[in-house]
C-alpha cells in the first residue's frame, strides 16, 4: 500500500451532501433480494433439531429412523463436521456452537439437522431422531454462575489472568484490570463518594431479517453460498475451515441484509447448510425461524456492575473503580474486557481502575451488538456520575464538563487521546433548547455520555470506468446503513463527477479481495480510504491516457473537476477531456481504465456522544414514554448526513428498547420464556418520539476527509440517559436494565417502604 | 529504543512489569522481541495486540514505524458490532 490516509483540508462537492440511496427504490418496492430470497433448481429445506435442555450430555444420537423417511436426503450430527480445528481453540467453540459434540450448553443448542424435499417432511423428519441426553444442572444467572458452588459449564475452564493459578475449574474464564493511579489515594481525597451495583439484563440485537443462506456443494468440491451477512470473506474463512475446503472453492455472496449490529459477524448455520448440502448432492437452504434465533444466535451480555466513585467538593473526580461481571454464553470471551476498558473512557481520571470478569452460563454463545459491552457498563458509570454530581450540587452537565477527557488526557484503557469531541458533545447539549425545555408532573429529564473505539482493518475496493464514462465500484464491506451511497459520493468526490455517474455494488468472495467484516463502525472508514485510494489511482490512468490523446508528456496532464487538463501555455488549445471522453477512447489507448486498492484501515478516531432523553412516567403502572430525544454525536465527517443520521437514530431507538422493556426471560428449567417478538418487544414507532440528531464533526487525523465510524457509538449513551430521566421523573435510583413497568413499581414501592419504616 | 506499556494481563505475563524498553523500529518488530523476551507473549500475540502509537491505536499495520519517544501501548484486539 503506499496511500497516504493523512487529513488534508479540502472542500467537498459531493461528501456532504444527501442524495438518494441506490438501494432505496429496490427495498421500498419488495425487489431487494435478502438470504431468504434466493433459490437454487433442486434445493432441499434444511430444519436443525436443537436441545431443549439448558445443559445435557449427550450420550447418543439415532437417525436411523429420520434417515429412513421418504423425502429426507441428508441427516448430519457432529459426527459430520469433524474437528478439523487444528488446536484454534476459538475456532472449535464456533464448531461446537453449530453442531454439539458431546453436551447441549443451552436451550436451543444445535444437536442435528436435516435436508428433506419439503418443510413438512424436513420438521417430521427432526421428530423421528433420538437424542439420548443426561440432564445436568444448569445455570444462566450471571452472579449467580459467578459464584463458587454453581453447576460447571465446562470442567477444563481455568480462570485466567488471577496472581495465583487456580487448582480448581470456574465458570469464570477471565480476569482482566485497566487503570492507573491509585484509586485508594483517590477515594480518599474524595469529599463525596457515590457507590452502587447494578445489573442489565441480556437482550437481542432484534434484527428484523432471521438467519437465512442457501449452500450449494458440488461433487468437485467447489461450493457456493448465499447469505444474510455482516462479513462474507470471514464466513467464507470460518466455513472453509470448519469444512475442510480451500477457501478459494467456497464462493460466498453476501444478500441485502435486514439488520445486523454484530449479531451476523458470527456463522450459525452457514457450516450446517453447507454440510448438508455435502452430504445430500443438492443444493439447501437453511432459513432459522424466530424462535430460534433468539434461542440460538448471538445476543449480548447480561451484567453485573460495581461501580464507586469520588469527587472534591469543586465537582473534580478524585477516583473510580468499577467491576463487572458479563456472561459469555457457555464459551469464553472478552466481554467485560471491552466493557472495562470503555467504563471511565468519557472521563480524565488520576486515579482509575476497572476489573472484568468473564462469566460462563446456559445461554446462547455471546456476540457482539453495537457496541459490544459499552453500553451496559456507560449505564452504570453514568448513573452514578448523574448521582454523584447532584450529591456534590453541581449540575449533571456541568459535572461532567468539568471531567470530560480532552486531547492529551490518559484514556482510562491506557493510551493518551488525540483531538477527540467528548468535550463539544456536552457543550452543544448545555446549549440545545432540549435542556431547557419545561417538563411537567411524573416527567423527568436524563442525559449520559457515551464512548466507543470504533477500528478500520482489512479493505479491498475495485473501481471501473466503463467507455460510457459511468462508474462501477465494487466494495467488500457489507452495506449495513447506506455506505454504498456514501461511497459512491466518495468516488464522485475524487474523480469530480456526478454521484449519478457512480453505481456501488457489494462483491462476491471471488470477486475481489479480502476484506474484513462490516463492523467496529468501519464499513464508510475503511471502504472510502480505499476508495479514495482506488480513485486516485484511476486518475493516473486517466491522466495517462489524456496524455497519450494529446501527445504530450504525462507529466503535463493534471486533473481537475473531473477533467484532464494540460497545464501550460504551449498547450493553451487544447480544450480539457472529460472523463467520459478518455472512457470513449480507452479501446484503442490501453484499455479498460480501473483503479485498484488494497489496504489496512488502520487510526480510526475513537467516538463520544451525549444523549439527552425526556421521559414520562405513570406512578400507577410503571410505564414510561420517551417523549422527546437528542442525540449528539462526533462524525470526524458526515460523508452523506442522512444516513449518520439514520445511524444516531437508530441506536437510539434501540438503546431505548434496551433500557424500558428488553430482555431474554429464562425460567427455572433454563428454557428461554419469550422467544418472540410479542413477549420480547422492541420498540415500534408508535413507542418512539422523532428523534433528534446534531452532527458535530471533529476531523480524524488518520482520514483524508477526517471520517469517523458513527455505526456504534449512538447505544452507547442510552440505557443511562433514560435510566437517570426516569430516576429523575420517580425520584428513585434505578439500577436495573430494562426498567419494565414491573420494576419501576417494585423500585418505587421499595422505596415508599423504606420512607414508612 | 522504544518504551511500551502493557495492558493488565500481558503485564501479569510479563512478570507484573507494565513497562518494557524494546529497541524496534516497527510494530512488526515490536511483536518479534517481544516474542523473543517473552515467549508466554505468543498467544496474545496470536489472539491479536493492538498498538497505540501517540493514542491512534494500530490493529494491522504492522509495517508501522514507532517514533523515538513516542506512547506506545499494547491493548488487545476488540470485537465491534
Amino acid at each position: 500500500m503506499n496511500f497516504d490516509p493523512r487529513l488534508t483540508n479540502r472542500s467537498f462537492t459531493s461528501v456532504g451532501t444527501r442524495p438518494v440511496r441506490p438501494d432505496g427504490i429496490d427495498k421500498v418496492t419488495g425487489r431487494a433480494r435478502y438470504g431468504a430470497d434466493f433459490n437454487m433448481a433442486g434445493q432441499l429445506v434444511g430444519r436443525v433439531l436443537r436441545s431443549p435442555h439448558a445443559h445435557a450430555v449427550i450420550r447418543g444420537i439415532n437417525t436411523s429412523k429420520a434417515e429412513a423417511l421418504p423425502g429426507v436426503k441428508a441427516v448430519i450430527t457432529a459426527a459430520d463436521l469433524p474437528d478439523l480445528t487444528n488446536g484454534d481453540s476459538a475456532m472449535y467453540d464456533i464448531l461446537d456452537n453449530c453442531m454439539a459434540r458431546k453436551k447441549a450448553l443451552y436451550d436451543g443448542h444445535a444437536v442435528a439437522a436435516v435436508a428433506a424435499i419439503d418443510a413438512r417432511t424436513a420438521r417430521q423428519a427432526l421428530k423421528l431422531i433420538e437424542v439420548d441426553y443426561e440432564v445436568l444442572p444448569h445455570v444462566t444467572d450471571v452472579d449467580e454462575a459467578f459464584q463458587h458452588g454453581a453447576p460447571l459449564i465446562n470442567d477444563a475452564v481455568f480462570t485466567e489472568g488471577l496472581e495465583e493459578k487456580p487448582v480448581k475449574p470456574s465458570n469464570v474464564t477471565k480476569r482482566t484490570q485497566y487503570g492507573h493511579g491509585d484509586v485508594h489515594k483517590g477515594f480518599a481525597e474524595a469529599d463525596t463518594i457515590v457507590e452502587r451495583s447494578f445489573k442489565t439484563e441480556q437482550t437481542h440485537q432484534g434484527y428484523i431479517e432471521p438467519h437465512a443462506c442457501v449452500a450449494s456443494v458440488s461433487a468437485d468440491g467447489m461450493a457456493e453460498l448465499w447469505v444474510c451477512t455482516q462479513g462474507p470473506f470471514v464466513y467464507r474463512q470460518h466455513c472453509a475451515q470448519l469444512l475442510g475446503m480451500e477457501a478459494s472453492k467456497l464462493r460466498v455472496t453476501s444478500s441485502e441484509i435486514g439488520g445486523g449490529f454484530g449479531g451476523k459477524t458470527h456463522v450459525w448455520a452457514e457450516p450446517v447448510a453447507l454440510a448438508l448440502s455435502r452430504k445430500a448432492g443438492r443444493p439447501v437452504k437453511l432459513v432459522m425461524t424466530r424462535d430460534e434465533v433468539f434461542r440460538a444466535s448471538g445476543p449480548t451480555s447480561a451484567t453485573s456492575i460495581d461501580v464507586k466513585i469520588g469527587a472534591r467538593k469543586d465537582g473534580t473526580i478524585t477516583a473510580a473503580e468499577a467491576t463487572l461481571r458479563y456472561s459469555c454464553g457457555p464459551y469464553p470471551g472478552m466481554w467485560a474486557e471491552i466493557g472495562a476498558m470503555t467504563s471511565f473512557a468519557c472521563y480524565r481520571l488520576e486515579n482509575v481502575k476497572t476489573v472484568g470478569f468473564e462469566v460462563l452460563v446456559n445461554r446462547p454463545k455471546t456476540a457482539a451488538y453495537r457496541a459490544p459491552s459499552a453500553p451496559m457498563a456507560a449505564f452504570a458509570v453514568e448513573s452514578a456520575i448523574d448521582e454523584l454530581a447532584k450529591k456534590v450540587g453541581i449540575d449533571p452537565v456541568e459535572f461532567r464538563i468539568k471531567n470530560a477527557a480532552q486531547e492529551g488526557t490518559r484514556a482510562s484503557y491506557g493510551p493518551v487521546y488525540g483531538p477527540i469531541g467528548i468535550g463539544p458533545t456536552l457543550e452543544a447539549v448545555k446549549n440545545h433548547p432540549h435542556m431547557k425545555a419545561p417538563l411537567a408532573k411524573n416527567q423527568g429529564r436524563g442525559m449520559a455520555c457515551g464512548f466507543w473505539f470504533n477500528f478500520g482493518g482489512q479493505t479491498c475496493v475495485d473501481l471501473n470506468i466503463g467507455m460510457d464514462g459511468s462508474v462501477s465500484l465494487a466494495v467488500g464491506t457489507v452495506d449495513v446503513g447506506g455506505s454504498r451511497a456514501s461511497l459512491s459520493l466518495v468516488a464522485a468526490e475524487e474523480l469530480g463527477i456526478d454521484y449519478s455517474q457512480v453505481k456501488a455494488i457489494v462483491a462476491d468472495t471471488s470477486s475481489l479481495g479480502y476484506n474484513d467484516m462490516t463492523d467496529g463502525s468501519r464499513g464508510t472508514f475503511s471502504s472510502s480510504m480505499a476508495t479514495i485510494s482506488a480513485a486516485r489511482n484511476a486518475i493516473k490512468i486517466l491522466r495517462e491516457r489524456a496524455a497519450q490523446m494529446w501527445d504530450i508528456p504525462v507529466d503535463d496532464v493534471t486533473w481537475e473537476k473531473g477533467h484532464a487538463i494540460a497545464k501550460g501555455e504551449k498547450y493553451g488549445n487544447l480544450s480539457p477531456l472529460s472523463l467520459k471522453e478518455i472512457a470513449a477512447q480507452s479501446g484503442t489507448t490501453g484499455g479498460p481504465i480501473a483503479g485498484h486498492s488494497e489496504l489496512v484501515a488502520d487510526g480510526a478516531g475513537v467516538s463520544f456522544a451525549t444523549h439527552i432523553c425526556d421521559i414520562e412516567v405513570d406512578p400507577e403502572t410503571g410505564s414510561t414514554r420517551v417523549l422527546r430525544y437528542t442525540v449528539v454525536q462526533d462524525a470526524g465527517k458526515a460523508v452523506h448526513p442522512t444516513y449518520v443520521e439514520g445511524q444516531y437514530q437508530g441506536g437510539a431507538a434501540q438503546g431505548i428498547g434496551w433500557a424500558l422493556n428488553e430482555e431474554y426471560i429464562y425460567g427455572k428449567d433454563g428454557r428461554l420464556q419469550n422467544a418472540g417478538f410479542l413477549d420480547y418487544r422492541i420498540p415500534v414507532c408508535s413507542d418512539l418520539p422523532m428523534i433528534d440528531t446534531q452532527i458535530l464533526e471533529i476531523p480524524n487525523p488518520n482520514h483524508p476527509y477526517g471520517v469517523r465510524g458513527v455505526g456504534e457509538t449512538s447505544i452507547v449513551p442510552p440505557l443511562a440517559a433514560i435510566a437517570n430521566a426516569v430516576s429523575n421523573a420517580v425520584g428513585v435510583r434505578m439500577t436495573h436494565i430494562p426498567m419494565s413497568p414491573p420494576r419501576i413499581l417494585a423500585a418505587l414501592e421499595a422505596s415508599a417502604s423504606a420512607h414508612d419504616a | 529504543m522504544v518504551a511500551v506499556t502493557l495492558w493488565g494481563s500481558l503485564a501479569a505475563v510479563a512478570g507484573g512489569k507494565d513497562k518494557l524498553d524494546i529497541e524496534a523500529k516497527d510494530i512488526r518488530e515490536l511483536f518479534r522481541k517481544l516474542a523473543e523476551q517473552y515467549p508466554a507473549f505468543e498467544p496474545f500475540i496470536d489472539r491479536g495486540i493492538a498498538v497505540a502509537i501517540d493514542g491512534t491505536i494500530y490493529r494491522d499495520t504492522w509495517s508501522k514505524e514507532l517514533p523515538e519517544g513516542a506512547e506506545i501501548f499494547l491493548l488487545p484486539r476488540l470485537a465491534g458490532g
